[in-house]
């Protein structure tokens, strides 16, 4: 570790870590309810378990990304973070607020939330992914203030580089997207249609922009290929991201009552997302082709171009599926789009973060890298959780299709139960390799523990 | 990449691009919510209809159901219900109400929640009022959702 005070990266995602494994647990309840739909009803209906779910996988990334840039902002910017007390006392912050946050959802029902928390005086509850408490969504606020004025300030007083300034664009995106959260009108369609500037623009924009420069810092480490040639391919790579992104964001404006203009634009536009993804792939492999030392983290350069990979797949490939306004008509909300959603989260933004971790933990913790059995675990909990996610995919993805033929294509349409009944095969192989999934987890969180000369059993 | 093309070059297409096409962003944006009148049915849009919006937020309806394709797809569509349901709001209201208090065995279940009489004619006129929003091409593609 060059400077000392990159060192508070280590609270972040320890944390994010933990939040991570309390994300997949809700989703295997999520899973079962599923098909057996009376699990822990009442107690823990199925909105709550999503809620959790989803609002933990966004908390436990943002922790990823906050602590990456208190990790390589130091480094980039050749200087000290320019308050690691801030960074730490935020840290305490937001994980109090995230966690009573969760405690709501689970111990009270969310009406009542609601009331506790004030919602009235400005509703913001009850919309998908923004279900947080209006104090909650205020703290996030503070939180992303404090955190993008400590960072923001070490860059501007250090060395500026491409990477700080992609990252810093993206965080600063980030913040101000979150602002539309707050906007929430009586009338639907005005509703929808600024929702999509959070969500839309966060995990089709600004996400991807935070992407490119953990993965460009982490290339740049572990290959030792020239800074000047990385650089060249973040800006291109994020260049086409915007171009494509900001009004690929047309692909959520084909059905909300928007005019008819957003089939072709969201259509065209939205079909060109996957084009920075496929770069990225052949950014990540040529870089470690062409790499000028062997870094003695093979981990990290396995999550790195594991990144790259399902990342175009899960967001690229499986975007593209169903996102051209014709197909779109069959397949908007149905299991294609909870297919897509979770690969894309998974290769894009849960795989960049855990190559970070992959590649910081290690030097935070004393190491260049880890020992070669500890590395082998962590291997082997990649291709775990990775298998399994494809499958987890595939099989909703089959579950998309039947469902789309039975309930919207066929000459005689049946009601969703009826059609939900009769595919609740895929919702079943969808929990095994969810289980799978947790395996891998649960191998990855032992590579951490792991001495050297220590028998694994892998 | 070839030695022509510089890393300036790549840093003024990040930055041209971008703000090129927010721009143009910014513009269809102005345009959609200007015109947004004809389709959007807020000429229905009561003070009934938006405490019914603030009840369906209130108990996380999203939660399980879609509205218009979005939300969870663990219940049925609801942007169309009022179609589906023969155009009643009676039928809405006393679907909510009978929910058993405790699921129904092996099926998933919606909660009971308790409305009040006023709160479910809220709630009704608020699925009537989305159900009028005039979508392209009539989405959803049948009355299933």
């Amino acid at each position: 570790m060059k400077y000392k005070s990159q060192a508070v990266a280590k609270l972040y995602f320890t944390a994010a870590i933990g939040l991570f494994v309390g994300q997949i647990l809700f989703g295997l309840i999520m899973g079962l309810q599923y098909v057996a739909g009376d699990f822990l009803f009442p107690e823990i209906p199925f909105n709550v378990a999503r809620m959790v779910h989803t609002n933990l996988l966004i908390v436990w990334l943002l922790f990823g990304f906050m602590g990456s840039a208190y990790y390589l902002v130091p480094e980039e910017s050749e200087r000290e973070l320019f308050s690691p007390m801030l960074a730490k006392l935020m840290f305490w912050v937001f994980l109090v607020a995230g966690a009573l946050t969760i405690l709501g959802y689970l111990l009270v029902p969310y009406a009542t939330l609601a009331d506790i928390t004030m919602n009235d005086l400005l509703p913001t509850m009850g919309r998908e992914f923004l279900e947080q408490p209006t104090i909650t969504k205020l703290g996030i606020v503070v939180v992303a203030l404090a955190f993008l004025y400590n960072i923001g300030m070490t860059i501007l007083t250090g060395r500026k580089t491409v990477i700080n300034l992609v990252l810093i664009t993206g965080l600063i995106g980030l913040a101000v997207f979150f602002l539309f959260s707050f906007y929430n009108p009586d009338n639907l369609v005005m509703d929808k249609y600024f929702w999509w500037w959070v969500v839309h623009l966060w995990v089709e924009g600004v996400w991807e922009l935070i992407l490119g420069a953990i993965l460009a810092f982490v290339l740049i480490k572990i290959t030792g290929v020239d800074r000047e040639i990385i650089e060249k391919w973040l800006y291109i790579i994020i260049a086409m991201t915007l171009i494509t992104g900001i009004i690929g964001t047309g692909h959520h404006f084909f059905w909300i009552g928007t005019p008819d203009y957003w089939q072709w634009l969201g259509s065209v536009f939205s079909a060109m997302e996957p084009i920075p993804f496929f770069m990225m792939t052949l950014f990540a492999f040529n870089m470690v082709n062409k790499r000028r030392r062997e870094h003695p983290n093979k981990a990290a350069t396995l999550w790195a171009l594991g990144t790259a990979v399902m990342a175009f797949l899960g967001a690229g490939v499986w975007g593209f599926l169903h996102t051209l306004a014709p197909v779109n008509y069959y397949t908007h909300g149905t299991q294609i789009t909870a297919a897509h959603g979770h690969m894309a989260f998974y290769g894009a933004y849960v795989m960049v973060v855990l190559t970070m971790i992959s590649y910081a933990m290690p030097i935070m913790r004393g190491n260049k890298a880890n020992n070669e059995r500890a590395q082998v675990l962590e291997m082997w909990s990649f291709w775990f959780m990775t298998v399994s996610m494809v499958f987890i995919t595939l099989f909703l993805t089959g579950a998309g299709i039947m469902q789309v033929y039975l309930q919207r294509y066929s000459d005689a349409p049946i009601a969703f139960m009826a059609a939900q009944d009769k595919i609740a095969i895929f919702y079943w192989m969808r929990e095994i390799a969810g289980l799978v999934f947790l395996v891998g987890l649960v191998l990855y969180v032992m590579s951490f523990f792991v001495k050297p000369g220590v028998k694994v059993n892998a | 990449m070839r030695e022509t093309f510089t890393k300036s070059m790549a840093r003024n297409i990040y930055y041209g691009g971008a703000a090129f096409f927010f721009l143009i962003f910014l513009a269809l944006t102005f345009d959609t919510v200007s015109g947004l009148s004809k389709t959007d049915n807020s000429q229905n849009l009561t003070g009934q209809v938006a405490e019914g919006k603030r009840l369906w937020e209130k108990n996380d309806c999203i939660g399980c159901h879609t509205l218009i394709g979005e939300g969870a797809y663990f219940a049925p569509e609801l942007g169309n219900v009022f179609t589906r349901f023969g155009g009643s709001t009676e039928a809405i209201k006393a679907f909510i109400k009978s929910r058993p208090k405790n699921g129904i065995p092996n099926r998933r279940s919606m909660p009971q929640f308790n409305f009040s009489d006023e709160e479910l004619e809220a709630i009704a006129q608020f699925l009537k009022y989305v159900d009028g929003i005039t979508t392209a091409r009539d989405w959803p593609p049948n009355k299933q959702g």
